[in-house]
């Protein structure tokens, strides 16, 4: 809330010079609207940078906040930068309509619409709808009211129910962020004329229409490309390979081998690429085991692939036998080689009716098969469908606990999360390497391989290295984005969408609420990234594998995630970070310790919203340390310039030594 | 004359200052136009004799000083003044808590007037950084011992022992310790003794002076400032001797128009008073009272133990295999023991009165039947909501000494030290704790005090030491402690009181009960008081029992009449919305109340309110986990954010040093962040954070390897049944053709 009203701030101010500012605080105070002292510390800041500077800030509320309380920021406005132009434009217009991104273009807008707000009550105002976002603006209240939501997030537009008495039709708009939204307007009299919803349903649907996406013509340039942020050949040189037992391939470079795996593999030294071929045909879509992490001590690795196709009359393949022994030798430390399979062992049996399964301890000497019990897709998506009904729109106070308990979706993140947990353990403690596959390889290994990654590494647990991860585990190695999601499609029952990234996403955020301080990153990071795995504004999860991005010249063509997000770390920098080298990280995968992320699931609940972000003060902090250490330093060489010249040198270096300055990648 | 019994359906009247330091001197008082009342009383004794103890311990300290322990002297902890060994047991085994195959350590077990006692074979490990210098971690103060079981977990109550003693004893603790011994290693006689020993020591029925704190302060030559008024009460009062009634502190304030003839009426009855106040007050007329009756709308004293009951059988872990099974339905057992609900309710009704008494001037009248136990919890929440002075570590003692301990809520019963069958024991103060650390957790900045301090609080009242929490009332303290005394000029025994935590910690450790994170109050803001808005503030709370009539027709009756003249008020009226009693949800108004607050800009020495939504009431994890291996957080928790904070705190302070040794102190005074001078930074950075646990300080990790705990029981873990299309068993590409 507080938070909101500072906003409702920046939305004024942003487009205002520094004057009208304070005039306007000032004004603000005359009407007896109280500045909060935080804003006013803030709007030092922002009285005191130039306008780029400005454009950065305002920049950060993204649509995080655009929900149903008294104001909300418009401005999702990384475009700001280097368009002047704008301002004028937004000052003119920023009554009722957007301030609009590039190529953004209004599609249709309606007065006289009614919000429907399950907190505050209905609310009348004017509904814009643009190629990219769903506008809502009541002036009536003050500040006004302000629902600001990309059109991406919709996962289904309907119509409810009939024209009502009072001749007005409802229509209702289920998001994929936990929310849902009704909208009413009065019975159009000229029934040629088509309501803003269907619009609406039209431009919410790109792909189903024949639209484009907006992500093709959103084009901010952002000072750094960050597509560019992983490579392939960079990350694995990091990891020390290739090495003595490894070797990266280019069989792949054409996905030839497996159209869902990236270009660049990295497989055993003594596998020659002939060989990784009949492997390929035994392993479900192709998809052999490759390395993806490898310990820089012990050399035990973390394996990913796709279930073996041992079917029901239990085929083996010496290949793969070999390739998995292989692997085992490849680590000198251990003479063992755990198996993980993500899956309930009963669903993995079923599977051998389909010609898969899982590996034969006969089969596969040294080898331990051990379950990890996870479920599959359909089971996640019902689990989130039930917690949406505990959290959206209120909560049952009386018996929380036992609701949030039958949705099971903590207790879905307690198993990945143990999972993750004893892979982790096995290649830190026991030295041991171990093999990751569930079915395709592409959902659950996805999430075990990069959870237990992030444990393990703590590169991973910086906000480059977590990019890298995402860029690496999740989009290199093929988990189905597009279809998991939905971009732009309107079929929302596809029996494809499941929330499988946002359950690693939760499990990354339990294990930052358990390690507050192991994570360069917050809260607000992975937020970002949740709320940008919809909105459809940036290119980064667009597609189903690095095949079809190539195809799609998506680099080329949109904009990534990382570039809008390096262009501004300080925003999702955690002010408590402190970076242990070699330090693994084993959560407590009790549910004791497991709690329901509040800050995303119940975000849009006006009384669940802190009323400072926790870390304003650690923030504060660390500018006051700043300050001082600006003063020490200055204060120094004052001193020193007034003695004699030789010690200027050493003047400079001791504090810089007590205080390392907080660092941004 | 009055017995006991009935003193405990007295109405109290209280009238103490809300904002304690405002009181400078009596003059400000009469500048108020309150009396302070001085009354006489013939029932000062009364406290005294309801003591007489109906069981009696068969041995009395003095008895065992006679009979000294031959033997065993090179086996037993430093024992403290007054302290004296029972019996003991050598080769006794203690497993190792979270271990199934049965390792332990060998080592005596011992019996004292003050603890049960474990003294291992092995030499004594690492110094623990956050040493009780009273009690160590193979200690148990008798006060503390909760239940005893005996083979196959069967409760040992006090009564049936003979001449049996089980081979293993599991002792669990108030404070949630869990301790396991066998005694089938043992010499029989040794075993049996100290079995029986520790049964009727920590089981069975016994005397006040049984209590260790009597013969611990005859031993030792505490210092007599120490006494609770001194460090109570900033304001200064002088105390009179007598009483009006034993329960009443021997001051109270009472509106200026009331006659002393008027209280004496109210003998019997019951007496309201004020318990709070804001001395800025224009107008001292009040216009309208509103009355709430607790018993009405919250738990009883029952209902709060029987929950509480359940409650922490889930933190009492004595096998991991257990403890992980039920890891499953935890949060429906935490919704079906209904303790965070008992806790929801109280600081809902205490966000009620606050809204009443800021939103609509009135007053409130808190009642409730005996007067002492949920109206203390409800009438310091309310003060600690509305009044910075008491989230400061001075003011929250202060709170608890003059709501609580002078208030009168009965701790002796209520911690039933003495195991008296007709005494209900109830965790009422530890639910104010709780409520506390929920406000505390929304709220981090606004409170001087760390969770670690209000974790120690409430460990301490089962440590029979200090005299703060050992008393039904101050009436019952001062004459117990004058009887005991064995100066025959009756000045009261010098006993500490909890307060002094040097008793109990060393400087360092004491660190680490301020929180580094306060806010402290801006120095500008000391001119801005004097201007405070003049609000309109009182609190009162008396029991409900003077009003027993007919809730219906002709309430208050004769009482209302009086109660108007005490009050000085024109009209009275029931409380107005009570649908809390209907259900349990948040009334829609606290609700308004709330958002209207949570709206205005958040200022941490202004109200606070809490938040009541589900997933904002939370278990209080460094309580209750603490002891429990398996979910110790290794290099996380709470303690990694702390020490990066005292980290860059102490960086802020070294830096402001330099720029002081330049001879330039800063222009502006940074707003939020000025640094302590204390913090806990010197303690925690002596050792790397990544070592330390989420059970900090209470368990240091040395003796447990780095490696994680994996749950046990994953294979039965999830039922999902009763799915549309049996999703579960469908494979991940939708599509019907799929569906195995």
């Amino acid at each position: 809330m507080r938070r909101n009203i500072l906003d409702s701030e920046y939305t004024v101010c942003h487009y205002t010079t520094v004057i009208q500012w304070k005039m306007l605080k000032y004004s603000l105070n005359l009407t007896g609207i109280r500045v909060t002292k935080v804003a006013m510390g803030d709007s030092s800041k922002s009285t005191s940078t130039s306008r780029s500077d400005r454009s950065t800030h305002a920049a950060k509320p993204t649509f995080a906040m655009s929900s149903d309380n008294v104001s909300i920021s418009t401005d999702f406005s990384p475009e700001l930068r280097g368009r002047p132009k704008a301002v004028a434009k937004v000052l003119r217009d920023s009554k009722e309509e957007p301030q609009l991104l590039p190529k953004e273009s209004v599609q249709d807008m309606a007065k006289d619409v009614t919000y429907i707000c399950p907190y505050i009550g209905a609310l009348r105002g004017t509904l814009t709808v643009t190629n990219y976002r769903l506008f809502f603006k009541c002036m009536d209240r003050e500040p006004a009211f302000v629902l600001d939501l990309p059109l991406g997030v919709v996962s289904r537009v309907e119509k409810i129910g009939g024209a009502s008495s009072r001749g007005e039709v409802s229509y209702g708009l289920a998001c994929k962020d936990i929310r849902n939204l009704r909208f009413a307007h009065k019975q159009m009299e000229d029934s040629l004329r088509k309501s803003i919803f269907e619009i609406l349903m039209k431009c919410a649907f790109p792909v189903s229409n024949g639209l484009t996406i907006f992500a093709f013509e959103y084009g901010q340039v952002y000072p750094e490309n960050g597509w560019k942020v992983y490579d392939a050949q960079a990350e694995y040189k990091r990891q020390g390979l290739p090495n003595e037992s490894w070797r990266i391939t280019k069989v792949n470079d054409h996905y030839e081998l497996c159209d869902t795996y990236p270009s660049t593999l990295v497989v055993p030294v003594n596998i020659p690429d002939e060989e990784l071929k009949r492997v390929a045909a035994f392993r479900a879509k192709g998809r052999i085991p490759v390395l993806s992490w490898i310990h820089p001590e012990s050399q035990a690795t973390v394996i990913r692939c796709s279930q073996p196709m041992v079917g029901v009359n239990g085929k083996r393949s010496k290949d793969d036998e070999k390739y998995l022994q292989t692997i085992m030798d490849a680590n000198a430390q251990s003479h063992k080689l755990f198996i993980f399979d993500a899956r309930p062992s009963v669903n993995a049996a079923a599977n051998k009716m389909k010609g898969g399964g899982y590996e034969s301890e006969d089969a596969y000497q040294n080898a331990e098969l051990v379950f990890l019990d996870i479920h599959n897709i359909h089971v996640m998506r019902e689990s989130l469908r039930k917690l949406k009904e505990v959290v959206y729109p209120n909560i049952e106070e009386s018996h929380w606990f036992s609701n949030l308990e039958s949705t099971h979706w903590l207790e879905h993140i307690k198993l990945i999360l143990a999972g993750a947990l004893r892979i982790a353990d096995k290649v830190e403690s026991g030295k041991t390497s171990v093999v990751v596959h569930c079915s395709d390889g592409w959902d659950r290994t996805a999430q075990l391989a990069s959870l237990a990654m992030v444990m393990l590494d703590g590169h991973y647990r910086t906000i480059r290295g977590f990019q890298v991860l995402l860029e690496k585990e999740w989009l290199s190695f093929g988990h189905r984005f597009q279809l998991r999601i939905g971009h732009g499609d309107k079929n929302h029952t596809d029996a494809d969408r499941s929330p499988v990234f946002l359950q690693f996403i939760d499990c990354v955020w339990q294990m930052t609420r358990q390690f507050p301080a192991a994570f360069e990153f917050n809260e607000y990071f992975l937020i970002t990234i949740l709320d940008h795995l919809y909105s459809c504004l940036f290119g980064t999860f667009m597609c189903n594998s690095e095949q079809q991005r190539v195809k799609e010249e998506l680099p080329k063509k949109t904009v990534s995630l990382w570039a809008y997000i390096n262009s501004q770390p300080e925003e999702f920098t955690n002010p408590l970070y402190v970076n242990y080298s070699n330090h693994v990280l084993f959560p407590v995968v009790s549910m004791r310790h497991l709690e329901l992320w509040v800050g995303y699931y119940i975000r849009w609940n006006p009384r669940m919203r802190p009323q400072e972000p926790v870390h304003q003060r650690y923030k504060e902090l660390l500018a006051k340390r700043a300050e001082l250490q600006k003063r020490v330093e200055e204060l120094q060489r004052e001193v020193t310039n007034r003695s004699a010249s030789s010690s200027s040198e050493r003047a400079g270096s001791p504090t810089r030594s007590i205080t390392p300055v907080q660092t941004f990648v | 004359m009055f017995d006991g019994r009935v003193l405990l359906k007295q109405v109290i009247l209280l009238f103490w200052p809300l904002i304690s330091t405002w009181v400078q001197g009596a003059e400000k008082i009469d500048s108020c136009q309150l009396q302070v009342l001085e009354m006489l009383s013939s029932l000062g004794s009364a406290g005294g004799k309801s003591a007489k103890p109906s069981f009696v311990s068969y041995v009395t300290p003095e008895e065992i000083k006679s009979e000294k322990e031959p033997s065993r002297k090179e086996k037993h902890p430093d024992l403290l003044p007054g302290e004296v060994v029972f019996c003991s047991a050598s080769t006794v085994l203690k497993y190792t808590q979270d271990d199934l195959s049965q390792r332990g350590v060998f080592g005596v077990l011992l019996c004292t007037n003050f603890r049960v006692s474990f003294v291992s074979d092995e030499e004594p490990t690492e110094e623990m950084l956050f040493k009780n210098k009273l009690y160590g971690e193979n200690d148990i103060p008798l006060s503390c011992v909760d239940n005893i079981y005996g083979d196959k977990r069967k409760l040992i109550t006090g009564g049936l022992v003979k001449n049996k003693y089980p081979s293993k004893m599991i002792i669990h603790c108030k404070d949630l310790r869990v301790f396991q011994f066998s005694l089938s290693f043992s010499k029989e006689e040794d075993a049996k003794k100290i079995f029986q020993g520790i049964v009727h020591h920590c089981l069975e029925p016994k005397s006040l002076r049984c209590l260790f704190a009597f013969s611990y302060c005859e031993n030792t030559s505490y210092p007599g400032s120490y006494t609770v008024e001194n460090t109570s009460y900033p304001g200064s009062y002088s105390y009179c001797r007598e009483h009006l009634v034993s329960r009443l502190p021997q001051y109270f304030i009472v509106p200026k128009n009331v006659s002393d003839e008027d209280l004496t009426k109210y003998q019997g009855k019951g007496l309201p008073v004020c318990v709070g106040f804001y001395l800025s007050l224009a107008h001292n007329h009040l216009y309208s009272v509103k009355t709430e009756d607790l018993s009405d709308t919250l738990p009883t004293v029952q209902d709060i133990l029987l929950s509480y009951n359940k409650f922490k059988q889930f933190f009492l872990i004595d096998n991991t295999t257990e403890f992980w099974m039920s890891d499953m339905k935890w949060f429906s057992s935490l919704d079906n023991c209904g303790w965070l609900d008992i806790i929801r309710q109280c600081l809902q009704k205490a966000v009620e009165v606050v809204e009443s008494l800021e939103k609509e001037n009135t007053n409130v009248l808190i009642m409730e039947e005996g007067g002492s136990d949920l109206c203390c919890v409800v009438s310091s929440l309310v003060q600690l909501m509305l009044d910075p002075y008491y989230r400061t570590l001075l003011g929250f003692q202060s709170l608890v000494q003059k709501e609580w301990v002078a208030g009168g809520h009965a701790f002796l019963d209520r911690s039933n030290h003495l195991h008296l069958k007709d005494k209900v024991e109830s965790p009422v103060f530890l639910l104010f704790l709780e409520c506390v650390w929920q406000l505390q957790q929304q709220h981090g900045p606004a409170f001087q005090f760390s969770e670690t301090y209000l974790t120690v609080l409430s460990d301490s009242v089962h440590v029979p030491v200090f005299t703060t929490f050992l008393f039904n009332n101050d009436g019952h303290r001062d004459s117990l402690l004058r009887a005991e005394s064995p100066h025959t000029q009756r000045s009261p025994l010098n006993c500490p009181t909890v307060w002094d935590w040097s008793v109990q910690f060393d400087c360092k450790a004491q660190d680490l009960f301020t929180n580094p994170l306060y806010t402290e109050k801006p120095k500008q803001d000391t001119s801005v008081r004097k201007s405070y808005r003049p609000r309109h503030l009182r609190q009162l709370s008396l029991p409900s029992s003077a009003f027993k009539t007919p809730p219906k027709k002709g309430f208050f009756k004769d009482e209302a009449d009086n109660l108007k003249k005490i009050l000085g008020v024109k009209r009275l009226s029931r409380w107005m919305l009570s649908p809390s009693s209907d259900s349990p949800q948040t009334s829609s108004s606290v609700r308004e109340f709330y958002e209207a607050w949570q709206t205005k800009p958040l200022d941490y020495h202004g109200l606070l309110l809490p938040c009541l939504d589900g997933p904002s009431i939370r278990v209080w994890m460094q309580r209750y986990l603490r002891w429990i291996h398996d979910v110790q957080i290794l290099g996380g928790g709470p303690v990694a954010m702390l020490s990066k904070v005292s980290e860059i705190l102490g960086e802020v302070q070294e830096l402001q040093r330099q720029l002081d040794r330049h001879g330039c102190t800063l222009t502006s005074n940074h707003k939020g962040a000025r640094p302590r001078a204390k913090t806990a930074a010197a303690v925690i950075a002596a050792r790397s954070s990544v070592r330390l646990s989420s059970s900090f300080p209470f368990v240091t990790s040395r003796n447990w390897a780095f490696k994680p705990a994996i749950p046990t029981s994953l294979l039965q873990s999830l039922m999902v049944t009763g799915m549309p299309g049996n999703l579960a068993d469908r494979e991940d590409d939708g599509g019907p053709e799929s569906l195995v």
